[in-house]
């Protein structure tokens, strides 16, 4: 099977593709080059329309149980979003906690292929596959959480020979089928349970008096030691609290040079200054970024409307708890692994701290300078379900659009948001095609996605060109996922499953034998049982797993 | 229709299976060690009495039958595919069946317009009122296994659901930061609830307060108002001396981490989710200078699965209709129990695949059961497909009580039935 893309304007960075009108030949599901003399079974005429490779979401809470905690919790966020069955897709609901089949929909419509479950509990592992192996369309991987889980606690806390960790870190990756580590509130869930309330950088948790500091380190070290591409996933201490730009900015230098991704940023963006003691940090923290290239963010827009938190922090969540909108927080502390915090909420333009929020984001996006180091989220559903991305990217791409939509934000706000107003920045294509494509792809390592080199996935997004960058994003003309068209003018014409990316560094067998002894001990699940095999995704799940290969070990 | 029977590799005639997790009861306890010879079973390892009822049954010889008489398979799958095909408004109720099960429930269900309810949706429903309504904060077993130094049974017979409650999660031989099952404190809310931790209880100190156990939720709530200061005239709530809730009160603040359990299929009388308010409200109020979680427990019959797969795969845990083509979500019209009684639906598909006392209910609309073998049966059905229980006749996944962990379940061989997910796709393939 030989498809054609004819004359249109191609946007691929990682290529170093801007623009440039040219054929794009797909076969059997990958990218090959010119063939100018076969014959296509396919040719689809894209002349003057914007190619991309299809978009790569790498931080969606997608699927694992404090989704389906959320859709349990808030069947109001469905009914007015009622999903009917089609002759090709189920029915299903959507707005902010969307089930996982219209997750999937929604996703491939909007242009994305591949999308990142970055908070998946090992406790929870199981389940957090099988909501992606329903979530149908889109490729999909998830980040393992590690920092508050006891067994890593107490190596620490005892100070384990350094090589046992990182084999229990590769483990736990094997165990869960991750991609990629994440740390949340490092040590903070666990000392929620102990009833700590806060956990600064430098602050010892009450039972194991280790710091988030040394946690950091140490998970960083670890998984760069080991060859897993993605750095360690950070979201950092004091989440949501005024003043918390400072412990960003202590984290980003605690990693001494290791490479490290600070998710979510803007919810960690918060000064003191200002009337209100609630200002933007976004300007220091671009700064410092700025002196750190070992350093990534992702963002975590907020826009405007009722969406649902949902966290693995469930000290942070727990505190916000009284912001909840409805008022219905559901908090857990989970299995001696971690935690989570759902916590439904309704941002307001009307709010000065909503308001904030927004511009904080957008000031991070407009001020941080490396297009590859930084990534296009709303968290979602944190900051913004991820419908809304269509409408972000208008905010970046659009001056003016901007400064409307600033004009109707709370007014304190909006006399904070001088420096927002000042910035003159509209993002490029390319620059899109960076933060939605190759940059994820390349800070994953998912080697044949977010680009259109020869070898490529045929993951495609081809758009109008239209002014409005909001509709033009919304609506893609067509979508290929594996070289087929899966999308025409922003409807599902074709329904695939999606493949699961994992990465799978090395390790030493024998940590199964004290982590077995752990499991007997304390656990109420069996560590053969505990470890999720590949045949439950492959057969279970109708799925497939694409091993991506481990980068180069540090030592 | 993905086979899994005819994937079946010849059987060595005796095995020794380990780590085998229990779907007979919802905390899905994964230490058994279960032998096969034949297609018998015998639990030699760490079961309870429902683990070795349901392990241990003997199934009896069951076909295929359409009213009755023995038909083949594929007949029987065709008369199935006809009746919901034909229906207006089919009901799937039952759903004792594991993951891979209920997926196949939901798109039968979606592609025919029908309805999904649990069998044992209404014990589910006194937590989801709740829940749905007020929040709360919660704990799951290995957590409470290693932290719980206080932990208040309220009002429910656990040990009645889950016999292993006790050994493995309130007072476990084992834990990790030194509050041994010693330095325990049970309390039961409730007589007659303390029999379930037996004469050589290892806790250290077990606690009752006995009033009657649907008397629970005015206890607690008698507890909180206690802990919030207010002045209370009587001197005895429900039986129970206002000064043993004082004394509770004491220990409630000193505890480093308590546990509220309940078991919702136990706290079966009218509006018992104003009990679970008081007890999640518990829970609430002292967390705010201590640490509290809720634990609810029962969870058989695969409902905790059925509720998750249903919420994610629909977005509404259950009672859930399709008939508009799109879920609707409606926790009292789309009951079935209440359908069923008020002779709303057309065809009613039954499965229940774990235990054989699931029975369906007696119905004046055209029954389709798919059902363990031994199924207590109140009337024939129109069509009656036997199928495998998963974790036994079949692999599957299953969701624990805590809606956290789910277990792989093994294929133990027992016999060579068929999944409900097989029969049901099968099923819709035919429609």
């Amino acid at each position: 099977m030989l498809i054609k893309l004819t004359g249109g304007r191609i946007y691929d960075p990682a290529n170093n593709v801007s623009g440039a009108v040219r054929d794009i030949y797909v076969e059997n599901g990958k990218i090959v080059g010119p063939k100018p003399d076969a014959r296509p079974d396919q040719t689809y005429d894209v002349s003057g329309r914007v190619v991309m490779a299809g978009a790569i979401d790498p931080h969606t809470h997608i699927g694992g149980g404090k989704m389906t905690i959320a859709r349990t919790l808030l069947p109001e966020d469905h009914r007015g979003d009622p999903v009917t069955r089609t002759k090709l897709t189920r029915a299903g609901s959507g707005r902010s906690v969307p089930s996982t089949l219209v997750t999937g929909y929604r996703y491939a419509e909007m242009g994305y292929t591949a999308c990142f479950e970055p908070a998946m509990l090992a406790a929870n592992a199981r389940q957090a596959h099988m909501e992606m192996g329903d979530t149908p369309m889109v490729d999909k991987g998830a980040f393992v959480m590690l920092g508050s889980d006891d067994y890593f606690l107490r190596q620490l806390a005892a100070k384990a020979d350094f090589k046992a960790i990182k084999d229990y870190v590769a483990w736990t990756m094997h165990a869960a089928q991750a991609i990629a580590v994440k740390v949340v509130n490092p040590g903070g869930i666990s000392a929620f349970k102990f009833n700590q309330r806060k956990l600064d950088l430098d602050e010892e948790h009450i039972y194991y008096h280790v710091t988030p500091r040394q946690i950091i380190l140490t998970l960083a070290r670890a998984l760069e030691e080991l060859g897993v591409v993605h750095p360690l996933h950070i979201h950092g201490c004091n989440l949501g609290i005024p003043g918390n730009i400072e412990s960003t900015l202590a984290t980003i230098r605690a990693a001494e040079g290791l490479r490290i991704h600070m998710t979510h940023t803007q919810f960690l963006s918060y000064g003191t200054e200002g009337d209100k003691k609630f200002s933007s940090g976004a300007a220091r923290l671009c700064e410092l970024a700025a002196k750190h290239p070992n350093v990534s963010i992702d963002v975590g827009q907020v826009l405007f409307g009722q969406t649902c938190t949902a966290s693995g922090d469930s000290m942070r969540q727990y505190a916000i708890s009284r912001s909840a909108h409805p008022k219905k927080p559901v908090i857990m502390d989970i299995e001696c692994d971690a935690g989570c915090g759902v916590v439904p909420i309704r941002y307001r333009d009307k709010s000065f701290v909503n308001a904030m929020q927004w511009v904080i984001g957008l000031e991070t996006f407009l001020m941080f300078d490396d297009p590859w180091r930084i990534f296009l989220t709303t968290d979602h559903p944190n900051g913004a379900p991820f419908f809304f991305y269509p409408h972000l990217i208008r905010l970046l791409m659009d001056k003016s659009f901007r400064d409307d939509a600033l004009q109707k934000i709370n007014p304190d706000a909006q006399v904070q948001a001088e420096v927002l107003k000042s910035l003159t920045r509209e993002y490029t294509f390319d620059e899109i095609a960076i933060l939605t494509r190759a940059g994820p792809a390349r800070s994953l390592g998912l080697q044949d996605r977010g680009h259109l080199g020869v070898g490529a996935a045929g993951d495609i997004t081809v758009y109008e060109d239209k002014a409005d960058r909001e509709a033009m994003f919304a609506t893609p003309e067509y979508v290929f996922k594996g070289g087929e068209l899966v999308v025409k003018n922003g409807k599902i014409v074709k329904v695939v499953q999606g493949a699961t990316h994992v990465m799978r560094p090395d390790y030493d067998k024998s940590i199964e034998k004290p982590l077995n002894d752990y499991f007997d001990r304390f656990h109420t699940m069996r560590m053969e049982n505990f470890k999720l095999s590949d045949d439950e995704i492959i057969r279970g799940d109708n799925g497939a797993i694409i091993v991506q290969p481990v980068g180069a070990r540090a030592t | 229709m993905t086979n899994t029977t005819a994937l079946k590799a010849a059987r060595a005639p005796t095995e020794i299976y380990n780590n085998v997790p229990d779907p007979f009861c919802g905390m899905l306890s994964d230490d058994l060690v279960v032998e096969r010879q034949g297609g018998s079973l015998k639990v030699v390892k760490n079961g309870s009495a429902i683990a070795r009822a349901g392990f241990e049954r003997k199934l009896p010889k069951a076909n295929p039958a359409i009213r009755g008489k023995p038909v083949a398979l594929s007949q029987a799958i065709a008369e199935a595919a006809r009746m919901i095909g034909d229906a207006t408004l089919p009901l799937f109720g039952g759903l004792a069946t594991d993951v891979e099960g209920m997926r196949a429930v939901l798109a039968l269900a979606d592609r025919s317009g029908g309805i999904v309810d649990h069998a044992l949706s209404e014990a589910l429903y006194r937590n989801l009122k709740v829940m749905q309504i007020t929040g709360w904060t919660t704990s799951t077993l290995t957590e409470t296994r290693n932290r719980a130094d206080l932990i208040i049974i309220a009002g429910s017979d656990i040990a009645k659901f889950n016999p292993r409650f006790f050994e493995r999660i309130a007072i476990p031989p084992d834990s990790m930061f030194g509050v041994t099952a010693k330095k325990r404190t049970i309390i039961f809310i409730g007589k007659g609830l303390d029999r379930a931790l037996g004469k050589d209880s290892r806790a250290g100190e077990v606690i009752t307060l006995a009033c009657k156990p649907e008397d629970a939720g005015k206890v607690v709530g008698t507890l909180r108002a206690r802990l919030r200061g207010f002045r209370i005239v009587s001197r005895k709530i429900a039986g129970v001396p206002l000064a043993d809730i004082d004394a509770l009160a004491e220990r409630c603040k000193a505890a480093k981490y308590g546990v509220v359990a309940w078991a919702p299929p136990s706290l079966d009388y009218p509006h018992a989710e104003f009990a679970i308010d008081q007890f999640a409200g518990l829970v609430n109020d002292l967390n705010k200078t201590t640490r509290f979680a809720g634990l609810s427990l029962g969870g058989g019959e695969g409902s905790v699965t059925a509720s998750a797969v249903c919420a994610w795969q629909s977005g509404y845990p259950l009672r859930v209709s399709y008939a508009s083509g799109a879920p609707d979500y409606d926790p009292y019209r789309y009951a079935i129990a209440r359908m069923l009684a008020d002779g709303e639906g057309d065809v009613l598909l039954w499965l229940a695949s774990i235990s054989p006392g699931l029975a369906p209910p007696k119905t004046k609309i055209p029954a389709i059961v798919l059902g363990t073998p031994g199924l207590k049966l109140a009337q024939t059905p129109a069509v009656f497909i036997p199928v495998g229980t998963p974790g036994v006749d079949h692999a599957g996944r299953m969701l624990r009580v805590d809606n956290v962990v789910s277990l792989p379940l093994k294929d133990l061989g027992r016999s060579s039935l068929p999944s409900a997910a097989d029969i049901l796709a099968a099923i819709e393939a035919e429609i």
